[in-house]
């Protein structure tokens, strides 16, 4: 299919403030049928090239990944970094780290349906398996972090010959709960908006084996009202319970730290923090992956430059929070005049590991205020260049509170250094491996924009599509920015 | 639209869910019954170098466990006996000249210690201390069952942790007077034994329940 056409005028209306003017969601073919071919394509066409390249280098990396797993596994935790006094190195970094990307998701698909923003059908579909297969990734550091995996199921309360509980006055317990709970759901909740499209995969199948693999898990599904009634109830009731665990994930996930009494972990601050840092993380993961397939896939008029925008006004929104919170941490180490408090906000500032907090500083507070200039929110390189900084940047705020806090603690005899093996960085690759594994699979086999979202948000699905006058664009479709 | 599966596959979605919902369940029943130590550690019943038995010397002959396990009272250990306590009577008393005894005359005369498999034992994270519980009045029945009976020594109890907690969290009814504790036929229930009655017991005995206790 070629390149669908984008009018100026067109683009220009999609850019427009969208109180005075509802401008569409969508640019070019916007029929229903044009909508199914661009969504469809990647699946039913011989995988490109590109993909095959993309895949063989992630099923690499992935491959790194399962080795140094198995060799932790053979010879123990030993073989990373860590040792007294830190015992958190990467893996928890890559942990929190994770766990963060994996937050956009649920953000994009449950909160912001919420709150009718229409515009987040183009991207959720892709944003809500970006959280599932963050997920995924966050769980190996813990699992494999324990050394002895065999014995995992002790996490768990299942009764047993130890007659014990697991803690549950322990946040690393909680951690199993809220992470294993938002991955489910977050599972479901994605699998249950992809049936409709999966029904239209079935249907537009051409092999026997694409119908029967697409029908079962289609479950089924014909596009009754009845199905749709259903349907929609469950999404809107999965939505509910899906937003809550936006907040309460990433809270426990800072419980980890803020419970512990450890000077520069031990605030109140640490769970609204960690959540803006989250969502902040995952808007930018979600857009340094986003520019890349829409431009790939041509995907551009599904996801317009205003999505793009959209996102990079809640990396700006986040990141403010975000600046605040170090802002505060500084304030509060200040303020409070406890000397572990402020020595241990100068030995990050000023400590051995001052590079790894200017680079965060750098990233996070710095690099999103270029999002200030709508030319920069709207061009598609600033955009890219930016989300990969914070990335990076949100990576290292995890090392920083990780590491700095704990080889400084409240003794000087019991200080220590930290610094990352082989392994430590092969896990941290190899984690990218899986992620993009599970990612190009995702691409190949199922729809990457939710198509009957998008065609739900389509002038003709209103009601009185038409009757209120004005042109078509005039009377459409993108509710709220 | 054309058919892709049959009617039949309707009734496939319950089955599937009925069928792990019993998969997780037996799973679940199967790890909890043959993976804990009350099945793989109760019988446990090496074979020994020789048939020593407990049911002839400390049933027949009723001899106390301590004159052979004779560190059992001070120590955390209870001592098997060497090759000279046995002797002491095998040596001149005029008992038959069995293969068993010779093995234990051999022995004694090779100057080398008879190599008795081992039946109970404890990960080396926890401490166990024989002495304590001797002390408190706790019987070897207790943690051994009836040794009085055996004619080769088998384990009676899983020596779990949660075994070793359900006696911790509620010693009492495993108390008995202190002349008693060999004795393995004594029931302190049956003897309506009261410990707090007892004028011997100078404190009430507190097991450790914190996990420094066992696991120093
Ligand atoms: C005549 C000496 C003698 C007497 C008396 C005796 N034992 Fe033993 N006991 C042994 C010997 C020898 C062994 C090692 C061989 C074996 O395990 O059968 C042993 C082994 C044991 C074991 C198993 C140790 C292991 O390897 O885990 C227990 C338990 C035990 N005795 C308890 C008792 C108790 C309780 C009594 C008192 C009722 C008692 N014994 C009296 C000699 C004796
Ligand atoms: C208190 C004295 C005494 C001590 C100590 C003693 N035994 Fe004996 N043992 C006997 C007597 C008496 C018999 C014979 C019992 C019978 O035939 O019922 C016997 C029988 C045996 C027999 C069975 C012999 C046969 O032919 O059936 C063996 C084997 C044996 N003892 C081994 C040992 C060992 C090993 C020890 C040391 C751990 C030991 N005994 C310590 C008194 C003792
Ligand atoms: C509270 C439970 C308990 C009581 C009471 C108890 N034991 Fe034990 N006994 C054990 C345990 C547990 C072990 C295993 C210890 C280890 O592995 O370190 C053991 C081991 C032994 C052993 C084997 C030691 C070895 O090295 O092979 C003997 C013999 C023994 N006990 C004798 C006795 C005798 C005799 C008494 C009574 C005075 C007694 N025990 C009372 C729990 C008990
Ligand atoms: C049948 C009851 C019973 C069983 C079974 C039992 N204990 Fe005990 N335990 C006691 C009593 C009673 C005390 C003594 C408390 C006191 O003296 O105040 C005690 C005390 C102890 C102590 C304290 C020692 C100290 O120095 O204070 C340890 C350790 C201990 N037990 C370990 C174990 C282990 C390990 C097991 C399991 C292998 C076990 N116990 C099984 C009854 C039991
Ligand atoms: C009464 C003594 C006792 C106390 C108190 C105790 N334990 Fe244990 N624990 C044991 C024994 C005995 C075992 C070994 C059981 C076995 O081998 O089947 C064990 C095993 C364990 C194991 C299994 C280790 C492994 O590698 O398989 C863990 C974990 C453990 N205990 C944790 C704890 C914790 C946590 C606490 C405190 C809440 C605690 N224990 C308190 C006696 C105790």
């Amino acid at each position: 299919m070629a390149t669908p056409r984008v009018s100026a005028v067109e683009h220009e209306a999609n850019l427009s403030d969208p109180l005075s003017g509802r401008a569409p969601l969508l640019l070019g073919d916007r029929s229903l049928h044009g909508i199914t071919k661009a969504v469809c394509r990647p699946v039913e066409c011989v995988p490109s090239r590109a993909w095959t390249l993309f895949f063989v280098v992630s099923v690499a990396m992935m491959g790194l990944y399962v080795l140094t797993t198995a060799y932790l596994f053979y010879e123990g935790i030993g073989i990373w970094g860590v040792n007294n006094p830190v015992n958190w190195g990467w893996a928890i970094s890559n942990f929190v780290f994770w766990v963060g990307i994996s937050h956009a998701g649920t953000l994009i698909s449950a909160v912001l349906y919420l709150f009718r923003q229409k515009w987040r059908t183009s991207i959720n579909r892709f944003a809500e398996a970006m959280t599932i297969f963050a997920v995924v990734c966050a769980l190996s550091y813990p699992t494999i972090h324990v050394g002895r995996v065999w014995l995992l199921h002790w996490v768990f309360p299942i009764p047993n010959q130890m007659g014990t509980w697991p803690n549950f006055r322990s946040p690393l317990l909680w951690d199993v709960f809220a992470v294993t709970i938002y991955g489910l759901v977050s599972f479901i909740f994605w699998y249950l908006g992809m049936i409709p499209d999966l029904a239209t995969l079935r249907d537009r199948a051409k092999t026997r084996a694409r119908k029967i693999t697409y029908g079962i898990f289609a479950l089924g599904w014909r596009g009754s009202t009845r199905h749709w009634k259903h349907y929609e109830r469950a999404y809107l009731l999965l939505a509910a319970l899906a937003t809550p665990l936006v907040l309460s994930v990433h809270s426990i996930v800072s419980f980890d730290f803020a419970i512990s009494q450890l000077p520069g972990w031990h605030t109140t601050i640490f769970p609204p923090y960690f959540v803006a840092g989250a969502v902040f993380s995952g808007f930018a993961m979600v857009l340094t992956l986003m520019v890349i397939a829409r431009w790939a896939f041509k995907f551009e008029h599904i996801v317009t430059i205003r999505h793009l925008e959209n996102m990079a006004k809640v990396i700006l929104l986040t990141g403010m929070i975000i600046a605040y919170a170090y802002g505060m941490e500084l304030f509060i180490a200040w303020y409070g005049q406890n000397p572990y408090e402020s020595f241990s906000c100068a030995n990050r500032a000023f400590g051995p590991y001052a590079w790894a907090y200017w680079i965060m500083i750098v990233c996070n507070v710095i690099a999103p205020q270029i999002f200030w200039f709508k030319r920069a929110r709207q061009n598609v390189v600033v955009l890219f260049v930016v989300s990969i900084l914070i990335n990076i940047g949100m990576w290292f705020e995890r090392f920083v509170i990780t590491v700095t806090s704990l080889h400084r603690d409240f003794l000087p005899s019991s200080w220590g250094d930290y610094s990352p093996t082989f392994f430590d960085v092969a896990a941290l690759v190899g984690s990218f491996g899986l992620f993009f594994t599970l990612f190009a699979l995702f691409i190949r086999y199922l729809p990457m924009v939710a198509m009957s979202e998008v065609k739900a948000g389509l002038p003709e699905a209103k009601p009185h599509h038409g009757a209120e006058g004005g042109s078509r664009e005039a009377s459409a479709t993108g509710e709220g920015a | 639209m054309a058919v892709i599966f049959p009617p039949w596959t309707n009734r496939v979605p319950p089955l599937l869910a009925l069928f792990s919902l019993g998969a997780v369940v037996s799973g679940v029943a199967l790890v909890w019954y043959y993976f804990s130590p009350q099945y793989t550690d109760v019988g446990f019943e090496p074979t020994q170098p020789m048939p020593f038995s407990h049911k002839a010397h400390a049933g027949e002959l009723g001899m106390d466990c301590r004159f052979c396990h004779n560190t059992v009272e001070q120590g955390a250990h209870a001592a098997i006996p060497s090759t000279e306590t046995c002797m002491t009577c095998h040596a001149s008393l005029s008992l038959p000249q069995s293969v068993p005894l010779a093995a234990v005359r051999m022995s004694w005369e090779m100057d080398k210690p008879i190599t008795w498999v081992r039946v109970h034992q404890l990960p080396d994270y926890v401490f166990f201390d024989h002495r304590v519980h001797f002390a408190a009045g706790v019987g070897c029945v207790s943690c051994h069952g009836r040794v009085d009976e055996m004619a080769v020594v088998s384990q009676a109890e899983p020596l779990s942790m949660a075994w070793c907690l359900a006696c911790h969290r509620d010693a009492t009814p495993n108390l008995r007077p202190f002349s008693k504790i060999t004795d393995l036929t004594y029931d302190p229930q049956n003897a309506g034994y009261d410990p707090n009655q007892d004028p011997k017991r100078k404190r009430k005995v507190e097991p450790p329940l914190h996990c420094s206790g066992c696991h120093r």
